[in-house]
């Protein structure tokens, strides 16, 4: 698997897409054609193209109001597009409702994070588990051993889990409770738990500081192999869009303005005067 | 009248409106509506009880089943046919559809079943026991029990299953419930028909302790559920219990030194000061306003 150091190979799809060589030949498990939104007479997103490869982690970044989340709210039917189309590993989701594109395999974060406060971490994770568990009322009540064994079962996956970031002592606190970190790294647990085909990130490393976000990309990477899922994310932490991301696209004023490999775009003239400024930053 | 039996008097009245505020605080957790047709459900539950025994003959047991599947079936038609179409409107529609709601069963019910009191016949034959000098009612420690019980089941259903977690889920964020895969209409419809099922029990409960059914029954026996569950902090489970049983041993207490006639009073006066002290209830959490 490519990691920051060795760049993938790219390869041009039905223009203007990219994917990385490795899912070449595979249907794009997320494919955006056309998409675009208004509201009211203001065009929040125009023209959105998107391919993502089986495995591919990409990146979304522009400036605030850009219409970045709008997308992730496209591409999880919140909103219902003005135009475009949306297929998940080909199929249309166009008049799903939010629980069948989850189903069909997309789960995402929130910028502002939106965990059951009130849950436990490990029922926060119980619940993106629930549609894997399949049980019904009455087993639960009148069965008790089979309900027992179940969520046991289910505990020991959410503890598994929880592995990943290293959080099973926090299992029984309370999601609200949860230093900010910790509350973010939650979400992403909560969202694989439904078992993703593509995670959506919304500002992953938002207030985290340098080694929290060291370790976020680590384990980004981490998820990505172990469940072979696509990742897409938001963030504004440049050091980790181009770090860990095979393909980074640039919004500005809800269009892409450019879309290449973390090289390409950080030496694109119109992306460093749009969303970088006039001074080399990076 | 001595200690013993009071206590127990206030504990059987405590129950019914623990039971009764269960179903207030489950529907006002999951969708945020103060439902003013609760306590009418009751009244179609004794009804259902009377119909069963007293007009059809059935046996108690038989009454028992269909008072409480009854409820929870109408506690879900109630949700679909009138609040579910409100889901996106302004909370004060569906406040004042419920209390629609509430006028149409009271009113139904007159009309179906005419103004008079009907009685509901003994579900049980049960003649009080006495302990040294106390008498102990029975239906007193059947209705406290039934309350203990079904307060454990819904315990265990809110915290330990999956359609518990989707409830509590759905309770403090729908949209991100939804997006994680829960259905939120059927998570609703659940709880809808728990906490009909809990206001059936205690119809029976409550026909049981005073074996008649008028069309507006509902209004007081509800109105002080609804105390109860303010007074515990709505949308707080153990909160519901706590304060059905503060509301009932109030009453209770306020008659037993002959007072009866300020014991509607005193309940209301302790909501007054409950929600001055501490407006969110007892248990009730304190609530950030997000800025």
């Amino acid at each position: 698997m490519p990691n920051k150091h060795e760049r993938s190979v790219l390869v041009q799809m039905e223009t203007p897409n990219l994917i990385p060589e490795r899912d070449l030949g595979q249907i794009p498990v997320l494919e955006a054609k056309h998409l675009g939104i208004d509201f009211g007479g203001l065009t929040a997103v125009d023209d959105f193209n998107i391919a993502m490869g089986k495995t591919e982690i990409s990146g979304l970044i522009g400036p605030n109001g850009a219409g970045k989340t709008t997308i992730f709210n496209l591409l999880t039917n919140v909103y219902k597009p003005t135009r475009g189309t949306i297929l998940v590993d080909g199929y249309d989701t166009a008049g799903m409702s939010m629980v069948q594109v989850n189903k069909m395999g997309i789960a995402r974060t929130f910028q502002n994070i939106r965990l059951f406060d009130k849950m436990s971490v490990v029922d926060n994770i119980l619940v993106g588990f629930g549609n894997q568990m399949g049980t019904s009322l009455a087993t639960d009540l009148l069965r008790l051993p089979a309900h027992w064994r179940r969520e046991r079962e289910f505990r020991d996956r959410a503890m598994d889990l929880l592995g990943i970031f290293d959080m099973q002592r926090f299992a029984n606190t309370e999601a609200g409770n949860l230093p900010y970190g910790a509350q973010r790294r939650l979400e992403i647990l909560r969202a694989l738990a439904t078992e993703p085909k593509v995670l959506l990130l919304d500002e992953p490393a938002a207030g985290m500081n340098p080694n929290e976000t060291e370790e976020l990309m680590e384990n980004i990477q981490k998820i990505r192999d172990e469940f072979q899922i696509a990742i897409l994310l938001i963030e504004h932490d440049m050091g980790l869009v181009m770090g860990i991301c095979e393909v980074v696209g640039v919004l500005d004023y809800g269009r892409i303005i450019a879309k290449g490999t973390p090289d390409q775009i950080q030496n694109d003239p119109q992306v460093i005067e749009a969303y970088l400024g006039k001074q080399e930053v990076i | 009248m001595t200690f013993l039996t009071q206590v127990l008097n206030g504990l059987q009245l405590g129950s019914i409106y623990a039971l009764v505020a269960l179903g207030y605080t489950m529907v006002y957790g999951i969708i945020l509506l103060l439902n003013f047709a609760h306590g009418d459900i009751i009244m179609v539950g004794a009804y259902i009880s009377w119909v069963a025994m007293a007009s059809l003959g059935l046996h108690p047991a038989i009454a028992v089943v269909l008072s409480i599947g009854g409820c929870a079936l109408l506690g879900v038609l109630i949700d679909k046919v009138a609040y579910a179409p409100l889901r996106n409107a302004p909370r004060l529609s569906i406040l004042i559809t419920a209390i629609g709601v509430s006028y149409f069963l009271e009113n139904g019910a007159q009309l179906v079943f005419g103004a008079d009191a009907k009685v509901v016949p003994a579900f049980v034959d049960a003649p009080n026991i006495v302990v040294g000098d106390a008498h102990v009612s029975v239906i007193a420690v059947i209705t406290i029990v039934v309350t203990a019980v079904s307060t454990a089941v819904l315990t265990f259903l809110v915290q330990r299953t999956k359609l518990g977690r989707a409830m509590r889920a759905v309770s403090e964020d729908m949209g991100a419930a939804r997006l994680m895969g829960i259905n939120v209409n059927t998570t609703i419809s659940f709880t809808f028909a728990v906490g009909s099922a809990l206001a059936g029990i205690g119809a029976i409960l409550y026909s049981m302790a005073y074996a008649q059914a008028t069309p507006t029954m509902g209004i007081m026996l509800g109105t002080k559920a609804f105390v109860a569950a303010v007074l515990g902090g709505i949308g707080s489970i153990p909160g519901a219990v706590i304060g059905g049983l503060l509301v009932g041993f109030a009453e209770v207490l306020v008659s037993a030194i002959g007072l009866s006639v300020w014991k509607d009073a005193v309940v209301f006066a302790l909501l007054i000061i409950v929600l001055i002290v501490r407006p969110t209830g007892i248990l009730g959490r304190t609530m950030n306003e997000k800025v």
